[in-house]
């Protein structure tokens, strides 16, 4: 296969048609600055953002990091100078280091389209959807969709520990730690855990070290207490663990799994709102076009590659090119507007698109 | 053309690689004075020895501007990368030992895993308002085996000598770094978390893939592959 040079002009083109698109669904313009303060974005996405973005230093503003993504400033700038309902839409460069894969681009265009209504949110979900899906219709993709509100609200309705749940809530980007957790709270956990409070309790009966750094007693007393409680709390039952098992791993068209998640529902009445959020959003993508019946639904989608992303979630691919990366990608991100509102919380949902990588395939690839 | 072969410029490891190459008949020598970073090389022609510190090797390697170099496997895999693309191990040399660890203080009773660590930044962050702070050099390794095995809630920092001392400074809660002994570690009141190592490293020939091979560089390496021992 003969790699077709695709010009910056063309990307241009290709985005501003795109923006146009959805400026005529009425959302507003905005336009957002290419270097950004690093420290709120850091703070949010940790060392994972560290090692993808491009970090260079101001000796007024200190640490600078080149926009790895709109959403951040775009929700910073609707926060404090926005007023709701908004839907805005965006076009421009993002810079990523590719260290897993240098051969992918480090600098590309992204296209948004971010909604800020909290109306209703199953309207607002189907909204984003379908607008994307409408604009991408003649490039043949592959759409994947999930919900990770079904399973936060299936672990926030576990019959455990506050702490449990917390940690649980804590880890769901994070499948393997998640798994992690679930063993060591069930039944299987059981020595693991009295093993961990045993080893603690050794520590203890060792001669004290001096105390150096920031970590107080009083932390670590807490945690020792956590530890104590934890030993002594019964597992999370083994019916719990299987319908979190169940729900991990639902992957089916949306009609069907829905109805699988209504006979969970009958266990595990705390997924109850989450899954009548989940049918109305069915109800309201089907009311704008969009072929439900044959809409492909995963529980598990979303979680390894997109945190603060906490209720719905969707992708578009070009099957069969592994090779290329997402035509495009968004979700529900109310968590996320909720740590950068300082407890004040926004819904939003929202995408991007990269033309870069529709141009690809349009070019005959 | 010539074979070009990086070494550290000095101290033990350049001492030690010497002996290594001497054991198997290829002698290196520095060249006129000790502040002189230039060397001869005898038992083999179209071998050209440059001297380089160690931490400039894999930088060195993966632009081709070396044709083989001794350093760190530690260090190639954290400043390179995709380093497997870059260079091949030939041959680990049986020397300069030391583990990439992570040690938090000894007075934290609580934590003595991974598992532990993530539990106590979860909450570090919850009281203190800041990821809990980890200083290190190797921020590539230590940011892929932290993100292996799911911790969460902390940061990096970088720390480029006397990490240990970081805590007790409250510059850092906890450190990532080489050791031998553990000696330093101990006398800074600091313990070893207890998983695997985040690489067990030994000082290590690698030939570069991004060089220029040429039939005359490629016989060379082959005649120096048969002195050094390293079959096919």
């Amino acid at each position: 296969m003969a790699r077709i040079e695709i010009t910056k002009a063309a990307i241009k083109a290709e985005a501003a048609r795109l923006k146009a698109f959805f400026e005529a669904q009425g959302a507003l313009p905005v336009e957002m600055d290419i270097l950004l303060p690093a420290e709120v974005l850091l703070d949010l996405y940790g060392e994972d953002i560290r090692a993808r973005a491009y970090m260079t230093q101001d000796p007024e503003r200190g640490e600078m990091m080149l926009r790895p993504d709109f959403t951040v400033p775009v929700v910073q700038e609707h926060m404090s100078n926005g007023a709701e309902p908004a839907r805005y839409t965006y076009a421009g460069e993002v810079f990523r280091k590719q260290e897993d894969m240098p051969t992918r681009a480090n600098e590309y265009v992204q296209v948004g389209y971010e909604v800020f209504d909290g109306s209703d949110p199953a309207a607002a979900d189907a909204e984003v959807f379908a607008h994307f899906a409408n604009v991408l219709s003649d490039s043949g993709l592959h759409a994947a969709t999930g919900d990770i509100g079904i399973l936060k609200a299936a672990v926030a309705g576990l019959k455990t520990t506050e702490r449990r749940r917390e940690a649980l809530l804590r880890h769901i980007w994070r499948p393997r730690r998640f798994r992690a957790l679930m063993t060591r709270f069930s039944e299987a956990g059981t020595t693991l855990r009295l093993q961990n409070l045993e080893r603690v309790r050794a520590n203890l009966a060792q001669p004290e070290a001096p105390f150096i750094g920031l970590r107080t007693q009083t932390e670590i007393d807490t945690r020792i207490k956590a530890l104590e409680e934890d030993a002594a709390e019964p597992p999370i039952s083994a019916s719990e663990i299987e319908l979190l098992d169940d729900i991990l791993s639902l992957k089916e068209t949306l009609p069907h799994v829905l109805s699988q998640l209504r006979d969970i529902t009958v266990d595990l009445p705390a997924i109850s709102e989450a899954v009548s959020l989940l049918s109305r959003r069915s109800e309201a993508l089907a009311k704008r076009g969009v072929d439900v019946e044959n809409l492909d639904f995963e529980a598990s989608y979303g979680r390894t590659s997109m945190e603060y992303y906490d209720g719905f979630v969707f992708g578009f691919y070009a099957e069969g090119r592994p090779d290329l990366p997402p035509v495009a990608t968004g979700g529900r991100y109310d968590a996320l507007t909720s740590v950068l509102g300082q407890g004040r919380s926004i819904p939003a949902v929202g995408g991007v698109i990269r033309p870069n990588v529709l141009l690809s395939l349009k070019g005959g690839a | 053309m010539v074979v070009k072969l990086g070494v550290p410029s000095k101290g033990r490891l350049m001492e030690k690689t010497f002996e290594w190459f001497s054991e198997r008949g290829v002698t290196l020598s520095r060249a006129g004075s000790e502040r002189e970073y230039s060397g001869a090389v005898e038992g083999i022609e179209g071998v050209e020895l440059v001297l380089l510190s160690a931490s400039e090797i894999p930088r060195e390697l993966a632009a081709g501007r070396i044709h083989m170099g001794v350093t760190g496997s530690d260090l190639v895999r954290d400043k390179l990368a995709s380093w497997d693309s870059k260079v091949i191990e030939l041959a680990p040399m049986g020397f300069g030992h030391a583990d990439l660890i992570i040690a938090v203080p000894k007075a934290w009773v609580d934590v003595d895993t991974l598992d532990d660590l993530d539990a106590a930044a979860a909450a570090f962050r919850a009281r203190h308002g800041f990821r809990l702070r980890i200083a290190t050099k190797y921020h590539h390794l230590i940011r892929e085996f932290l993100k292996q095995n799911g911790v969460a809630d902390y940061q990096l920092v970088d720390s480029q000598g006397a990490t240990e001392g970081t805590v007790k400074n409250l510059t850092a809660e906890a450190v990532a770094d080489i050791t031998t002994t553990g000696e330093t570690l101990r006398a800074n009141h600091l313990k070893i978390l207890n998983c695997d190592p985040v690489h067990r490293s030994q000082a290590t020939l690698f030939k570069s893939r991004m060089a220029h091979w040429t039939d005359d560089t490629r016989a060379t390496l082959v005649t120096l592959k048969d002195m050094l021992g390293l079959g096919d």
